[in-house]
C-alpha cells in the first residue's frame, strides 16, 4: 500500500510540476471559466429569473466544462514522447497511475475552482459569507465523483483520433447523476435553507464517489493495457 | 536471465489477423548481447514490446530474472518529459522504479557522468539534440541498473557520428553495475549493430529465420547471410 501511493505521489508531483512549468492549461481553463461566467452574467435577464434560482445551476455547467477542458490535457503529457510506454513498462501499477492522476487532477481543478468561485460570487452577487464552509464541502465532494470518473474516460479516449470530442460525450451522461445533487445542494446552501435539508444531498454525492472510485480503480487497468 | 519460449502474437481478428510473432524462442545470459535484424513490418518492436511487458502474447511465455524492476526500455522514443531538466526526468523514473530516494541523487550523477552528460543534467530535455537527446533516453533506461537493457532501434534519427558514439557508448555498456547485462537490440540495419552483438537474429514475418552466435563474422558476412535470409528467403 505504501508503494502504491509513492507511485501515485510520484506521478502526481510530476504532472502538476510540468503544470506549473508551462501554466498553459492551468491558464487557458482559468480564462475559459471567467468567460463563461462573464456570457452568463450578461446573458441573462435578471428580471426574468431571479439570481439566487438560476445561480446554482451557473456554477455547476462552469465546473463541469472547465473539469472537462483539464481532464483532457491528463494524460496527454503521456503521449510526449512515448512516455505512456514507459509507464506501463515500469512497475509502476495501473491503479498507482489512476491514483497519481487522480490527485493531479484534483489540484489542477481545485486550482481552477479557486479562482472561479470568487468570480462567480462577484457577478451573481450571491451571499456566501456565512456558508462558505459547508458550499467549498459541496465542491469538494462532486468534483471527486467528476474527476474520478473523468480520469478513468480521459485514459479510455487518449488514443483515439478524436478524444477532445470523445471524452465530454462518454463523460457527461455519467455526470448528470453527480451535477444534479451538488445543483440541489448549492441551490439549498444559497438560499439560506438548514444544512439539514442539504444531508440527503450530501450523501447522495459521498455514495456517487465512493462507488466511481471504486469503479474507475478497478477498470482503468483495462484501458491502459495494449 | 530473459528466456521467450514459443511466442506467438497476432494483431486483429478473424481474416484480418496480422501475425507478429510466430513461435520465437530464445535463451540469453548475462554478457550476451542479441541483435535483431530484420526489414520493416518484421516484427521486432512487437518482440521488445512483448519482453518489456507492454504486450501480452497470445501464446508463450516470456521469463526475466527480477521481474519488471530488471529491465531498462528504449522504445522509439524518448520516454522522456520535455518541460523537465534530465535530471528531473531521471529521478522521477527512479521514484518508479523503486530506487530509494536518498540513492536518486548519486545514482543520477554516475550513470549522467558515464554518458558524458553531467553538465547537461539541468537543462531540460526539449533544449537537447538528437543525439543528446538519445543518450538522455539511455540514461532514463539505466537508471534502477537494469540487468537487462532493451533498445529499440536505437540508431534511428541519428547522425552517422552520433550513432557512432552511441555504438561505443553501448559497448561499454554491457557489463552493467554488478555484473554483465543481458542486452536485446532490433536494427533493420545491419552495419549498425553487428560489432555490439554476441548473437544474431534475423526476423522475418514474426519468426527467427536465423539465429546463431556471432562468432568472428564480420558485418560484410552477416550483411550477406541476412539477404539471403531475408530477402531471398
Amino acid at each position: 500500500m505504501g508503494e502504491l501511493w509513492a507511485q501515485a505521489w510520484a506521478v502526481a508531483r510530476k504532472d502538476l510540476v510540468l503544470e506549473f512549468r508551462t501554466r498553459t492549461a492551468l491558464l487557458s481553463t482559468v480564462v475559459f471559466t471567467v468567460l463563461v461566467l462573464t456570457v452568463f452574467n450578461f446573458g441573462r435577464d435578471p428580471t426574468a429569473v431571479a439570481t439566487i434560482d438560476l445561480a446554482p445551476s451557473v456554477l455547476w455547467v462552469t465546473f463541469t466544462f472547465a473539469a472537462m477542458l483539464a481532464l483532457n490535457r491528463a494524460f496527454q503529457l503521456e503521449l510526449e514522447n512515448g512516455a505512456l510506454e514507459g509507464l506501463l513498462a515500469s512497475p509502476l501499477s495501473p491503479r498507482g497511475l489512476y491514483l497519481g492522476k487522480l490527485l493531479a487532477n484534483l489540484a489542477f481543478v481545485g486550482v481552477v475552482q479557486a479562482i472561479g468561485l470568487p468570480v462567480f460570487v462577484l457577478f451573481f452577487d450571491v451571499p456566501v459569507g456565512h456558508v462558505w464552509l459547508p458550499l467549498i464541502g459541496v465542491i469538494a465532494l462532486a468534483t471527486i465523483g467528476f474527476v474520478a470518473v473523468g480520469t478513468l474516460f480521459s485514459a479510455m479516449v487518449i488514443r483515439t483520433r478524436f478524444a477532445e470530442l470523445l471524452l465530454p460525450v462518454l463523460l457527461l451522461p455519467f455526470l448528470l447523476l453527480p451535477l444534479t445533487y451538488a445543483v440541489q445542494a448549492t441551490a439549498r446552501l444559497l438560499a439560506n435553507r438548514p444544512l439539514s435539508e442539504l444531508s440527503g444531498w450530501l450523501k447522495l454525492l459521498a455514495a456517487y464517489d465512493i462507488v466511481f472510485l471504486g469503479l474507475a480503480s478497478l477498470l482503468f487497468p483495462h484501458t491502459v493495457d495494449e | 536471465m530473459l528466456s521467450a519460449e514459443a511466442l506467438r502474437h497476432v494483431f486483429g481478428e478473424g481474416g484480418g489477423q496480422v501475425v507478429a510473432l510466430d513461435g520465437v524462442s530464445f535463451n540469453l545470459t548475462p554478457g550476451q548481447t542479441l541483435a535483431i535484424f530484420g526489414p520493416n513490418g518484421a516484427g521486432k518492436t512487437t518482440l521488445l514490446k512483448v519482453l518489456a511487458g507492454l504486450i501480452r502474447p497470445r501464446e508463450g511465455v516470456v521469463r526475466v530474472a527480477g521481474g519488471r524492476r530488471a529491465i531498462g526500455w528504449i522504445g522509439h522514443q524518448s520516454q522522456l518529459y520535455e518541460h523537465l531538466t534530465v535530471r528531473e526526468n531521471l529521478h522521477f523514473w527512479a521514484s518508479l522504479y523503486g530506487v530509494p530516494a536518498a540513492r536518486r541523487g548519486p545514482r543520477a550523477a554516475l550513470v549522467l557522468e558515464r554518458l558524458g552528460m553531467a553538465d547537461r543534467a539541468d537543462q531540460p530535455v526539449w533544449s537537447l539534440s538528437r543525439g543528446l537527446a538519445q543518450r538522455a533516453a539511455i540514461a532514463k533506461a539505466l537508471i534502477h541498473d537494469p540487468s537487462v537493457l532493451l533498445l529499440d532501434e536505437p540508431f534511428t534519427g541519428l547522425d552517422l557520428a552520433a550513432a557512432a558514439e552511441l555504438r561505443v557508448l553501448l559497448g561499454e555498456l554491457r557489463g552493467g553495475d554488478t555484473g554483465g547485462r543481458v542486452v536485446v537490440l532490433t536494427t533493420h540495419n545491419v552495419d549498425e549493430g553487428v560489432e555490439l552483438a554476441t548473437d544474431v537474429a534475423f526476423q522475418r514475418h514474426g519468426r527467427f529465420v536465423h539465429f546463431a552466435p556471432r562468432g568472428g563474422r564480420g558485418s560484410a558476412e552477416i550483411a550477406a547471410a541476412y539477404r539471403r535470409a531475408v530477402t531471398d528467403g
